[in-house]
């Protein structure tokens, strides 16, 4: 990932384009995004709650139509080409690991003997090869996390949705999982977009971040992080590091002024 | 209890906490038979002196060893009433079953059906089905497919409103995950909504077992003497008109072991199967 392009000379992905929501009762969730998604991206929303960081996501994920502006892909999306990782790990309980990551070949109606190696693969890049026959209980908080990643790559998306999933976790599993996202994006070469409200997480992860005010929900400022991948702890704890969380920070403290 | 728990060693010593819980889950274990046992021999003996000490004769109330000499002296006549009596509530069951997640999936895939039908599935079910069934006697032909709708009326609604809650309740980020993955609607209620009803729908079950059997011993009572009625509750009513009071708690018996029977059957089924997966099935270690 280190010799990967500047992120403007990377073709375009996809484009929101001065995208407003509006829900009923004049709530104005979202006005006026804007957004270039280049391929191998990895980009943060990060706000506070209620700045539609979440309402952005749906729309991008085709759950919800904007009440004005456009969303638009470079190419025409297939079946397989989004994947998407909600706050908790929204697995289902009555099958198995294996089964669950399945679910996305399933639904495309591909019989599980013809992406038995695909699952398999997508198994061991979360580690958890060892517990395809586990049902969901049987797994603590950060492995269901990890079948849930490994569902949302197994068919090799183009993007992947992450809705602050690792909110949940505690600080370790999220340090963790945190490199292996890292890790796991650059082995499969997807472009992620990462919903959070942890500064240091979107700082460690993003070569992006987009800052957003609420009410209504805005981008602020769109930072960059020009900090070479692979990182790892080192990154973690750099100077640069440390300065770049500065200068998210300052810039939330903005959106929350600007939302005030 | 969690995968990755398994693969430690077991803890060499018991401390004096835990010896306590486990002796106290092993003292239970023998008391959730035993002590029923115990009372049902307490009731019996009591009946029993009651019976003798105050001399009642039989036809008020019998002995519990005349009861017994009912049940194993007429026990020909009893099996084949129970018989009858069962295969109409199994039948009755069945069809509940069947027209009760049925008529749910429906209401599930179309709203306006819902809308129309399901103030009808209301009523049904709080009209006391001993009030309609001798009207459903008046135009049904046969006592066998008057006594199946009697004993489906008190049955089904249960399996309905069960299922439908269970339907309903859904995940709502696994909704989502299906449409994003451009799931049909076959799929989603094959793959999704199905799987997430089956707890709702195998408690509603438990409940339409037992009322399947109050409605078929309500049906035969209603269609009385004529035709097929040699069901349990024919056998009580009979009894009843002769005096016959021992084999009246002979049949009562063996209609209250077929409930149990019904509710144990549907109770091992509904363990088999959700005990993989679901929370209501899984033991806890503490």
């Amino acid at each position: 990932m280190a010799l990967i392009a500047p992120f403007d000379m990377r073709p375009e992905l996809m484009r929101v384009d001065t995208v407003d929501k509006v829900f009923p009762g004049n709530v104005q969730a979202l006005r006026a995004m804007s957004l270039t998604v280049r391929e191998g991206d990895f980009i943060s929303l990060l706000g506070p709650s209620g700045c539609g960081k979440s309402t952005a996501l749906r729309l991008i994920a085709g759950l919800s139509e904007p009440t004005s502006g456009r969303i638009e892909w470079s190419q025409p999306r297939a079946q397989g080409d989004l994947g998407v990782v909600f706050q908790e790990p929204t697995l289902m309980p009555w099958a198995t690991v294996a089964q669950n990551v399945y679910l996305p070949f399933r639904l495309e109606s591909k019989t599980y003997a013809s992406v038995k190696d695909e699952i398999l693969e997508a198994l061991k890049l979360v580690g958890l090869e060892k517990f395809q026959s586990a049902y969901p209980r049987e797994l603590s908080g950060g492995m269901k996390m990890r079948v849930s990643i490994a569902r949302a790559m197994v068919t090799q998306p183009k993007l992947i949705l992450m809705d602050e999933p690792f909110a949940a976790l505690d600080e370790i599993t999220r340090f963790k999982l945190n490199n292996d996202l890292l890790d796991m994006q650059a082995r499969i070469g997807c472009t992620v977009i990462f919903v959070t409200h942890s500064v240091f997480e979107s700082v460690f992860l993003s070569d992006r971040i987009v800052v957003m005010a609420a009410r209504p929900g805005r981008v602020i400022e769109e930072l960059h992080v020009d900090e070479p991948y692979p990182r790892g702890e080192v990154f973690r704890t750099s100077s640069e590091y440390v300065a770049h969380c500065r200068a998210a920070s300052q810039a939330l403290e903005q959106a929350m002024e600007a939302a005030a | 209890m969690s995968v990755t728990e398994l693969n430690q060693p077991a803890a060499p010593t018991v401390d004096a906490e835990e010896a306590r819980r486990a002796r106290a889950r092993r003292i239970e274990k023998t008391a959730r038979w035993l002590l029923p046992l115990l009372v049902m021999a307490l009731m019996i003996w009591i009946w029993d002196r009651i019976v003798v000490w105050n001399d009642i004769p039989h036809f008020i109330l019998p002995s519990p060893a005349r009861v017994w000499g009912s049940l194993t002296g007429d026990w020909e006549i009893l099996w084949d009433s129970a018989l009858l009596t069962g295969r109409i509530t199994l039948m009755a069951l069945a069809i509940a079953v069947v027209g009760g997640a049925g008529l749910a999936i429906l209401f599930n895939q179309n709203r306006m059906v819902e809308l129309s039908l399901y103030p009808y599935a209301v009523i049904l079910q709080v009209t006391p089905v001993v009030a309609i069934a001798p009207l459903i006697f008046i135009y049904v032909e046969s006592k066998t497919v008057g006594m199946l709708m009697c004993a489906w009326i008190v049955a089904f609604f249960p399996v309905l409103s069960s299922t439908t809650l269970g339907l309903n309740s859904v995940d709502h980020n696994l909704r989502d995950l299906f449409r994003i993955y451009g799931a049909t609607r076959w799929q989603r209620l094959w793959m999704l909504q199905l799987p997430s009803a089956l707890p709702y729908f195998l408690g509603g079950l438990k409940i339409a077992g037992g009322l399947s059997l109050i409605g078929a011993v309500v049906a035969e009572l209603v269609a009385g003497t004529g035709g097929v009625g040699t069901g349990l509750a024919f056998r009580i009513q009979e009894a009843g008109y002769r005096l016959n009071i021992a084999r009246m708690f002979a049949a009562l018996a063996i209609v209250a072991a077929m409930g149990v029977f019904i509710f144990a059957a549907l109770s091992l089924l509904s363990h088999m199967l959700l005990r993989k997966w679901h929370e209501s099935a899984i033991k806890r270690e503490t």
